[in-house]
């Protein structure tokens, strides 16, 4: 393994530490970043105080007093050597999730914007980011906030310079392959493309986080005029049922 | 058993320690921008580090009904009870029906006015603390009754505090990309002062570059990843900004440096101007750093002792007999 790049470890600060599956998204780095979380939790060390996943890599906070990083390298390596990661399986409990969707209009004022830089008409936009079958890559930024991917190569778009002073909640944005739908009112450097009447995260809920890592996603578009509906369905117009 | 809020300063909100353990699901910790102030405000009132009002610049009236001990730390600002000035860095005792006022910061940016009790508020995910960002929790306004479980305990405490206010240097580690970072930048991050910039808050804030910036050409395309409390992204326009307690939990700029969690208090306590500087340490002497935080948080509850009292605080001094025996020398 050591010849090869990937895995790879790295501190972050003074309390963290970083397992990278690749230095790109894919799926196999994806699954394998899940995968691997759920085996530390399994794994169940002591001074480990919190972990969580990025789109490729899992994240691990840790008392660095109470396990010296040499410790937990070595724990981390052990268990990295003990199966092939890329070709584990997604989590189980997976569901496949419908969020009607707004695109363009004065809700999502980016649509044209992104859609050009894809090379692409308002209407094939829509028509593409549409019929996409996503899935949650990651969870995170903020409460309950999803990654999505993987899109159509020519949604391979960069990010803004400049950042979005504000998007609602709900918004749907679009850069280099991957939707976010926002879960607070935020700026982003991300265009905002759609807008949904999803609420991600609600605290005092039995299940305060909506979407989970491995839940697969699509955005089947609906009119400008059937927004207020979904505005008063306190599900948001979502259906979901399991995969 | 409340304190009335009748007017507050735009940033007031109850904080604790935050909501460690939802990092997977996109909630970063948030709890008091200054930790040390919140531990700083308990052990003047003799009691394990809980919640408190954090006032971001500016405090307000309260006014309380019930006898009430409080403490306030943090950021010095200018307090009274009933007229009366209060001491910063102490705990008070106050008669039911006070009202105390707060004014403007005169160094730093968060003051803490800690109950001796609690907020006595529901909890959401573990928590009293708000986490604005997250929508947890909102921003104390004019006409809030603040519920409070009162306990005895002592006050009239002081303890002496190291000055965070006032800016100064912020040692740092390496992070994810500091690689990417060519030598002669780090150097050149290193070398340069800073100034807080107008724009912060509790996620963060931008610190101005007195020269140039230090962005990378390729800083666009850097895969999101995850973001720690003390990360210094560099945006687009090559000004750093360094994450606090209730930053994002993800991130694609990319990262030239962490700072140390016990230099946090410095830099969320920087106000305008405040001139920082940045310093690369090894991991050793962070180790170091970090082990002395705790022993000093684990020393604060024995290090807060009773106030001797500055005469000049004592608005009715006549009326105390200072030296029992002795008697104005025109009485009979």
């Amino acid at each position: 393994m050591s010849s090869q790049p990937f895995p790879s470890l790295a501190s972050v600060g003074l309390d963290g530490l970083l397992v990278r599956f690749a230095d790109h998204l894919s799926e196999p780095a994806n699954r394998a970043a899940l995968a691997f979380r759920a085996a530390l939790e399994r794994a169940n060390i002591p001074q480990i105080e919190e972990t969580s996943t990025s789109l490729v890599s899992t994240y691990v906070r840790f008392d660095p007093l109470h396990l010296p990083l040499e410790r937990l390298e070595a724990q981390i390596k052990a268990l990295l050597a003990g199966q092939d990661w890329y070709a584990a399986e997604l989590p189980s409990g997976r569901r496949l999730i419908e969020i009607p969707t707004v695109y363009g209009t004065d809700l999502a004022p980016q649509l044209a914007e992104a859609a050009r830089l894809a090379g692409m008409s308002e209407a094939e936009a829509i028509t593409s980011l549409s019929s996409a079958r996503t899935r949650v890559t990651t969870i995170g930024f903020a409460p309950g906030q999803p990654y999505l991917g993987t899109l159509p190569e020519p949604w391979d778009i960069p990010r803004q310079t400049g950042l979005t002073p504000k998007v609602p909640v709900g918004a749907l944005v679009v850069a280099i392959r991957q939707f976010v739908l926002f879960s607070v009112s935020t700026p982003t450097g991300w265009r905002h493309i759609g807008q949904t009447a999803a609420q991600l995260f609600q605290p005092d809920a039995a299940e305060p986080f909506l979407l989970r890592p491995g839940d697969e996603v699509v955005f089947p578009a609906v009119p400008r005029d059937a927004f207020e509906a979904l505005q008063a369905d306190p599900m948001g117009g979502i259906r979901m049922r399991p995969l | 058993m409340t304190l009335i809020v009748h007017s507050a300063g735009p940033g007031v909100t109850v904080q604790d320690l935050g909501r460690p353990g939802y990092l997977a699901q996109g909630l970063s910790q948030g709890g008091a921008a200054d930790r040390l102030a919140l531990a700083e405000g308990a052990a003047l009132l003799g009691q394990p580090i809980g919640n408190a009002l954090e006032m971001a610049g500016f405090g307000g009236r309260f006014q309380t009904t019930i006898p009430l001990r409080i403490a306030l730390s943090g950021a010095p600002m200018r307090a009274t009870a009933d007229g009366a000035p209060l001491a910063w860095n102490a705990s008070h005792s106050l008669p039911a029906g006070a009202t105390v006022d707060i004014g403007g910061a005169s160094t730093g940016v968060y003051g803490y006015l800690t109950v001796g009790g609690t907020f006595d508020l529901p909890q959401h995910l573990g928590a009293t603390s708000a986490h604005l960002a997250a929508g947890l929790g909102r921003v104390i306004t004019n006409g809030d009754h603040l519920p409070i479980s009162a306990k005895d305990g002592p006050s009239g405490l002081t303890l002496p505090v190291e000055n965070r206010l006032e800016g100064g240097i912020l040692r740092v580690l390496p992070s994810l990309q500091t690689d990417l970072f060519p030598q002669a930048e780090r150097a050149r991050f290193e070398a340069e002062t800073f100034t807080r910039d107008a724009r912060g808050n509790r996620m963060g804030l931008r610190v101005l570059p007195q020269t140039r910036g230090f962005g990378l050409d390729h800083g666009q395309t850097i895969l999101s990843e995850v973001i720690t409390p003390g990360d210094i992204q560099i945006p687009g326009d090559g000004a750093p900004y360094v994450l606090l307690a209730e930053c994002q939990t993800t991130g694609g700029y990319p990262r030239i440096g962490t700072v140390l969690p016990c230099d946090l208090p410095r830099v969320a306590q920087a106000g305008p101007g405040a001139p920082l500087r940045f310093l690369f340490v090894t991991r050793v002497e962070a180790l170091t750093a970090e082990t002395a935080y705790r022993a000093h948080l684990d020393r604060l509850p024995r290090s807060a002792v009773p106030r001797v009292r500055n005469p000049a605080d004592i608005p009715d001094l006549l009326s105390y007999t200072l030296i029992s025996g002795v008697t104005a020398g025109d009485m009979p």
